[in-house]
């Protein structure tokens, strides 16, 4: 159990702030210099409605090189601003999301400058498709290292989950049995992290890797055992959209928010529940205790192993059910390696995401949001491989944990297991 | 599953009074990692424990064998967790034959007709594991009648061509692990490695030999940089190396799709699919005594690897001053030790290492690059170098047992006609080092005095570490 003060070191706060406004300063020169100056003459037009809809809206075209400078423009006015004006925390929250928003806007009008209108309902629409897995995914790992046990089987608990979500709906013929049954397994995968890494004090890492190979090959084995051989377990069966009814006729929200299968909201639920059960609860106080300062916990009576058993059993409830979205909640048939990195994905959001769940929840829907672009634009902008929009989410996490952006901080004693002495 | 009464007569006694009942023991290390008598490889001295002398006494055979059973030494412990991971494989294998589901469900008319019946199925299952991966008899009796002798040991050089990436990346996690730092990355180190060998394969005119060894050369360079990239990180930003190779091996994934559907960069012309050109005939490692799967150069170069990991560990400053950050970087800095040139030279080594693999398998096995080729080495990797103890040799020993295991898998999936998928053989790599990483779990089924742990704390700390 080797903790150590190793060379993280901390840097000055100015260097931070020069850091964050020189980066602001790069993303807005890529802005005029890259998208803008290299985007086909003509216009980028965007259909905020989908076809058939009750209220039409009008496509909006704009002139796609002006736009990357306007936004370029902001983005570097931000920088500027950063390194001047000393910002409070929200500031520089708002000055972050701020500079992506601005960078992923004039992407998307380098993108589409002079070629069909793309459609805003459809990429948001997808977006939230690839990130649901990613949000219940970074949720789950939120709820484990918050309490202080590292959770990198994600990736074994959506696998799972998926799977048996498959093969229970299939074989019973219900969905919702599927849905409680994927959600259980991932549970499972749960259970095995929380007793190795609790009880037989296993160290987290390895745990996690070598779970994640062991449902893995278990997933392998037993599609090719049962599902391969017996197309009725692995019948394909599907969630329908729910329409939220009034909600959903609301032009250009309603069919982002409230036109979905009911994971979706089941994702709101989670997310609303479990930010506000850890930051302002007495529950999530405890928690919170247990992963920064287990000693400290103990000593004041709280039940340490309890509370760790319990937030990584239930992140495993709550990956299980992003796995069964992988495949009951979209594609509805199981094939093997389904999962295919949103596992290793939902960890990056949840680091990205500083541990929080709002955090995790805005990284995995930018990273989901990447995923999409890496569909969508080889469509419209074959000049864009989707190879490398796919690193997207790598990379940034990548500049993330190097402090490039913030300092990345995670629970105290996150992966050491509390030994009492 | 705490059946097994052989190793179980009295513990309790035994476990209160171990300490007063045995005056021979003093000289057995407290902390971090028992004495290990029984360990094959015995490279003990390199447990970074500097300064804390080996146990001098000569002990009786016998005892030191029955104590390192008693206790759990890890090499006890390894073979217990296979067991227990064939136990539990056998457990899957026959509840997913239809045959043996059907058979229980009778169990309480017939119950000794369901145990057969399982017998059968598992045992037919492993047997055949055994004679694809390791000996055949009914080769020996087909070589009586006129066969040949070679086919008596193709299935061992089947296994070495197998085991020859795996003890590559095995190594590649195993040296990272010495130094205290976990190279989750061996899979994009691989990718890496094996973009270079390829590219220098096809794309680069030399004379036979030379063209081989440019290649490997060129693999060893194209993985360590990306391990660089990972120690150089962590050493002046303090990046945690497991979320840096996580990600970077999806950065390599994408990297290679992206090169491979270019033709100007690395796919084959006229291909719609993910595929590189073969590399050319003379940047082939050789093989020795046959065609393949004989063993080939690959695997003696693994070996060497092997060899040279355990000599830099164990015989050179360098090596010392690993594992001296592996086990403590407070210290290793309070001893004037440059901590950060360590953590970038062991990462820089460790993708070397991967890159090395790769060039075994583009250059050996599998001529062709595709995006599939990275298959499963990285967290082979991982299992292999957790199985192995971190030690070149148990790496080695490792590495060939899942080698065998990957050789059997296939074997037994065609004797069995897919009724038994070569996925077992996952679940069983999984399952081994899940149980090896658990000493205390395989003490706790087994009924073993607990002594000193013989698990991989030297390795654990959180992301803060």
């Amino acid at each position: 159990m080797t903790t150590l003060a190793t060379a993280v070191r901390a840097p000055l706060t100015t260097e931070r702030r020069h850091l964050a406004a020189g980066t602001f300063i790069v993303i807005g020169l890529i802005n005029i210099f890259v998208f803008g100056m290299l985007a086909h003459a003509g216009d980028a037009s965007f259909e905020l409605s989908l076809t058939g809809a009750s209220v039409k809206i009008p496509v909006i075209s704009v002139p796609a090189a002006p736009v990357c400078y306007a936004l370029g423009a902001v983005a570097l006015g931000l920088g500027v601003l950063r390194a001047t004006v000393p910002f409070s925390q929200l500031a520089k929250r708002l000055a972050i999301v701020g500079v992506l928003v601005c960078f992923l806007l004039s992407l998307l009008c380098w993108a589409d400058a002079g070629a069909l209108p793309l459609n805003v309902i459809i990429i948001s629409q997808g977006t939230f498709t690839e990130s649901i897995p990613l949000i219940l995914g970074a949720l789950a790992g939120c709820l484990c290292e918050r309490s202080g046990v590292i959770n990198i089987a994600i990736e074994g608990q959506l696998l799972f989950g998926a799977f048996t979500a498959a093969i229970v709906a299939s074989a019973f013929g219900g969905l919702w049995v599927g849905l409680v049954a994927g959600s259980l397994a991932g549970g499972l995968v749960g259970v095995l992290l929380a007793v190795f890494a609790i009880s037989f004090l296993t160290d987290q890492i390895v745990l996690g890797v070598v779970l994640n190979v062991l449902v893995l090959g278990m997933t392998d084995y037993l599609y090719d055992r049962l599902m391969a051989q017996n197309p009725n377990y692995n019948t394909g069966i599907t969630f329908g959209s729910i329409k939220i009814p009034v909600l959903s006729e609301i032009p250009i929200i309603g069919p982002i928010f409230f036109d979905s299968t009911v994971f979706l909201y089941i994702t709101y639920v989670a997310i609303i529940v479990i930010q506000v059960a850890l930051f302002h609860s007495r529950w999530g106080l405890r928690v919170r205790a247990v992963g920064e300062h287990p000693t400290a916990a103990d000593t004041v009576g709280i039940n340490v192993l309890w509370i760790r058993y319990r937030n990584v059993i239930l992140g495993g409830l709550v990956a299980g059910i992003g796995g069964a979205y992988l495949t009951i909640g979209s594609v509805g048939s199981f094939i093997p390696d389904i999962s295919s990195g949103f596992g290793y994905i939902a960890l990056a959001a949840l680091i990205f995401g500083r541990w929080t769940p709002l955090g995790a929840l805005g990284a995995a829907l930018l990273f989901g949001f990447c995923e999409e672009m890496a569909l969508v634009l080889p469509t419209v902008n074959p000049v864009l491989p989707a190879p490398i929009m796919n690193m997207a989410p790598y990379v940034a996490t990548i500049i993330a944990v190097a402090g490039l952006v913030g300092k990345v901080r995670p629970p105290k004693a996150d992966g050491q297991p509390y030994v009492k002495a | 599953m705490t059946e097994t009464p052989a190793t179980g007569p009295d513990p309790a006694p035994a476990s209160t009074g171990s300490a007063a009942a045995q005056p021979a023991e003093p000289t057995e290390p407290a902390e971090a990692g028992s004495a290990e008598p029984a360990e094959a490889g015995s490279a003990e001295a390199g447990q970074a424990e500097p300064g804390k002398p080996a146990p001098s006494r000569a002990r009786l055979t016998g005892t030191v064998i029955i104590q390192a059973i008693t206790q759990g030494s890890s090499a006890v412990i390894t073979i217990l967790a296979i067991f227990l991971a064939l136990v539990v494989g056998g457990i899957l294998i026959g509840f997913s034959d239809p045959v043996v589901t059907k058979a229980w469900s009778t169990f309480f008319s017939y119950p000794l007709y369901a145990l057969t019946q399982t017998w059968d199925s598992v045992s037919f299952a492993y047997s055949q594991m055994f004679e694809g991966a390791i000996f055949n008899p009914a080769t020996v009796s087909a070589a009586f009648h006129g066969g040949s002798i070679a086919a008596i040991f193709y299935p061992l050089s089947s296994t070495c061509a197998q085991a020859t990436p795996l003890i590559l990346t095995g190594l590649s996690v195993a040296i990272a692990f010495r130094a205290g730092l976990f190279n989750i990355g061996a899979a994009g180190q691989w990718v890496g490695g094996a973009i270079v060998a390829t590219w220098l394969g096809f794309g680069v005119s030399l004379p036979p030999v030379i063209h081989v060894i440019v290649c490997l050369i060129g693999a060893f360079v194209g993985g360590a940089v990306i391990g660089w990239f990972v120690g150089f990180l962590k050493a002046t930003t303090g990046a945690h190396e497991v979320i840096v190779t996580i990600m970077l091996n999806y950065v390599m994934y994408d990297l290679l799709s992206y090169l491979l559907s270019h033709p100007t960069l690395l796919q084959q012309p006229h291909q719609t699919n993910e595929i590189a050109p073969f590399i050319a005939n003379d940047a082939n490692l050789a093989h020795v005594g046959g065609p393949p799967p004989q063993v080939g150069i690959g695997f003696l170069i693994a070996v060497a690897a092997a060899l040279a990991v355990a000599w830099l560990l164990s015989r050179t400053t360098t090596g010392f001053q690993f594992r001296t950050v592996g086990a403590s970087p407070s210290a290793a800095r309070t001893a004037g030790i440059n901590v950060e040139r360590s953590w970038i030279l062991v990462m820089l080594l460790a993708g070397g290492l991967a890159g090395l693999s790769a060039a075994t398998v583009v250059q050996g096995t599998n001529t062709q690059l595709t995006f599939n080729s990275y298959g499963t080495y990285g967290p082979d990797g991982i299992t292999v170098a957790l199985l192995g103890r971190a030690r070149p040799i148990g790496v080695v020993l490792a590495g060939l047992l899942f080698g065998a295991l990957h050789v059997g898998g296939t074997y037994v999936e065609a004797a069995t006609l897919g009724q038994v998928p070569a996925d077992i053989v996952q679940v069983l790599e999984g399952l081994i080092v899940l149980f090896v990483a658990a000493p205390a779990l395989i003490r706790a089924v087994f009924r073993l005095r607990s002594t000193t742990d013989t698990g991989l704390e030297a390795v654990a700390k959180g992301w803060n570490g």
